[in-house]
């Protein structure tokens, strides 16, 4: 194969890929971010605490995320048709890649929601707050730098399922490195094809670091305070034990 | 303006139940500064949690400007409007600030705002009015991170008092904070519960914070309020451990045997008489000055004094009867021991 060749066949693939991707990404945020803030929200102590809720939304996610992808693409082909209509093409492989990251992306927006210190939301009550103003002005921006590494994670995560989605009739470079590279032995060509999403990974990782930098860079000497903010806290209880003997 | 009847806080975890607060009576009045002190676990951050709710009570009521907040429906995040809207009229400062990192200083300030919902003109209006109250207005455009402890403090006070409240709260609001800071943050508070007509209530475990800056005092011990009053009251009280505290002259002499020993607390214009020489001329007796002190608690003058007289208590009546009728607060230690009467 000519250089010219591959490229006839590569960028449509690209564009396949980036639209199966790009798609699934924002379903996957817009329905695994209320997800994974539910697992928060209704935990023990949280805002909205509802425990059978939570160990239901739990357990949901848990076999989400056991299922192999492989076999989530098969078993969800009816779904997948009754949706778009058919289960080939990178519009079908869009959906259970959605279906797959939802999970994947809720456990990550719930490590991230975490992190946030309690203190700021007891903050926030205390000026007559609720859980609303809560969620919007204080858990979501707060762990904004962390989400977006959950949201690259997820996109990076997304590129290699679609890549196996291809195997299946998903479109996109991994029907292309499948159909030519490995049943036609143009081996050449697959390695192209797989430079190619290397390339591409990491220009995704790359913007996001950037992003996760600039959003972190608003408290810029933020971890070291967190960091002598803890020491602090074990000096102060020393001094309490000083200041006042019984 | 605060006033707590009976307050107790009990909270149970696996079959263990722990008494937080155990029938705490507290009164502050209007325009105030009132301090409790106590060690960790006395309870005296649960108290102050109660009083906006933070924590529910499990019994008791707290009223806070008229309005009895145990009965409004919900706590902590689950509060229902009646409460959130009464959070409003009560501004907290906390220990570790409590700023937002992803905001700047005025961002900071206006959040309460946005809750109430002023439009951001008015919102930027009244986070300049606050910045420049707590001398910070050159830091509006900063992130809490570039910030020292003792501005973030003032961050966190400018946004407490967003929402003209008439009390503050304040949660240890200068422990994370050097000696230095503490102080300029304690006048802080001071100039605006004078400035603003503020009602303060503070909570800390140190003494010195109590001393500055308080009009009125609790000590809280095991949940329970121990003692409580106006400082000047408290040091005119016999046997008070929180004037001892506030007071101590525990490094003292304890005089000689078969003697009396007496505490002498004079505030305000009684510190200007000559007593002991007074009483010296008047009963022809030797004083022995073990030790004497003074000091400025809440911006009065308050001296003490430990003097011993010859002669057992009972030889020594009419004397101390004598100081009493001056004005002054004596407190007789046992002979010669150094332990009260």
């Amino acid at each position: 194969m000519t250089w010219d060749q591959m490229q006839e066949l590569l960028w449509p693939a690209t564009a396949e890929t980036f639209q199966m991707v790009g798609v699934a990404t924002v379903a996957t945020i817009l329905l695994g971010l209320p997800l994974g803030l539910l697992l928060v929200l209704t935990d023990k102590g949280g805002a909205l605490q509802n425990l059978p809720v939570n160990r239901v939304i739990g357990a949901v996610v848990n076999i989400g995320r056991s299922l192999p992808f492989i076999i989530l693409m098969v078993a969800l082909q009816t779904f997948t048709k009754s949706l778009v209509g058919t289960t080939i093409g990178w519009q079908a492989a869009a959906v259970p890649l959605t279906i797959g990251a939802i999970p994947f992306f809720a456990r990550l927006v719930e490590t991230s929601v975490r992190e946030v210190d309690g203190g700021l939301l007891e903050a926030v009550h205390a000026m007559g707050g609720g859980t609303w103003t809560a969620i919007r002005k204080v858990l979501l921006p707060e762990s904004l730098p962390a989400l977006v590494s959950s949201a690259t994670t997820t996109v990076i995560a997304l590129i290699g399922f679609s890549a196996m989605a291809g195997t299946v009739g998903g479109g996109g470079l991994g029907t292309l490195a499948v159909n030519y590279g490995y049943q036609r032995f143009e081996t050449t060509f697959m390695w192209v094809i797989v430079a190619e999403l290397v390339v591409i990974v990491m220009i995704i990782q790359l913007i996001s670091d950037f992003i996760v930098r600039r959003l972190a860079d608003r408290g810029s000497f933020g971890g070291t305070t967190r960091l002598l903010r803890s020491r602090r806290t074990e000096i102060t209880e020393e001094e309490e034990e000083l200041a006042l003997p019984h | 303006m605060i006033t707590t009847k009976d307050l107790t806080k009990v909270y149970r975890s696996r079959g263990r139940e722990v008494t937080a607060l155990d029938g705490v009576d507290l009164h502050v009045r209007e325009g105030e500064v009132y301090g409790v002190v106590g060690t960790s676990g006395a309870g005296k951050s649960t108290l102050i949690r109660c009083v906006n709710m933070l924590e529910r009570p499990t019994s008791g009521s707290i009223v806070v400007d008229g309005l009895d907040l145990t009965t409004l429906p919900g706590q902590e995040h689950r509060a229902g409007r009646d409460l959130r809207t009464a959070r409003r009229r009560i501004g907290m400062v906390f220990q570790h600030f409590n700023l937002l990192s992803s905001r700047t200083v005025q961002q900071n300030i206006e959040l309460p705002l946005e809750i109430v919902g002023l439009d951001r003109t008015q919102r930027r209006r009244k986070a300049a009015e606050l910045l420049d109250l707590v001398g910070l207005a050159d830091k509006a455009r900063s992130y809490p991170g570039q910030l020292s402890g003792g501005q973030k403090q003032r961050v966190g006070i400018a946004r407490a008092l967003a929402g003209d409240p008439k009390v503050l709260l304040s949660d240890e609001a200068t422990s994370a904070l050097d000696p230095e800071t503490t102080r300029s943050i304690l006048a802080l508070l001071r100039d605006l519960n004078r400035q603003l007509g503020l009602t303060v209530l503070l909570i800390t475990h140190e003494m010195d914070v109590i001393k500055s800056v308080c009009d009125s005092a609790a000590l809280m011990r095991g949940g329970k309020v121990v003692e409580s009053g106006e400082l000047t009251e408290l040091l005119a009280t016999e046997n008070s451990e929180l004037a001892r505290e506030l007071f101590p002259l525990g490094e003292f002499g304890h005089g000689r045997p078969g003697n009396t020993v007496l505490e002498i607390t004079f505030q305000g214009d009684t510190s200007a008489q000559p007593f002991v020489s007074q009483l010296a001329r008047t009963y022809q007796i030797d004083i022995n000055i073990l030790g004497a002190a003074v000091e400025h608690i809440s911006g009065r003058m308050v001296g003490r004094m430990r003097v011993e007289l010859p002669g057992v208590h009972q030889e020594n009546v009419v004397p101390i009867g004598f100081l009493r009728e001056q004005g002054l607060q004596v407190d007789v230690l046992n002979e010669a021991n150094g332990a009260l009467a």
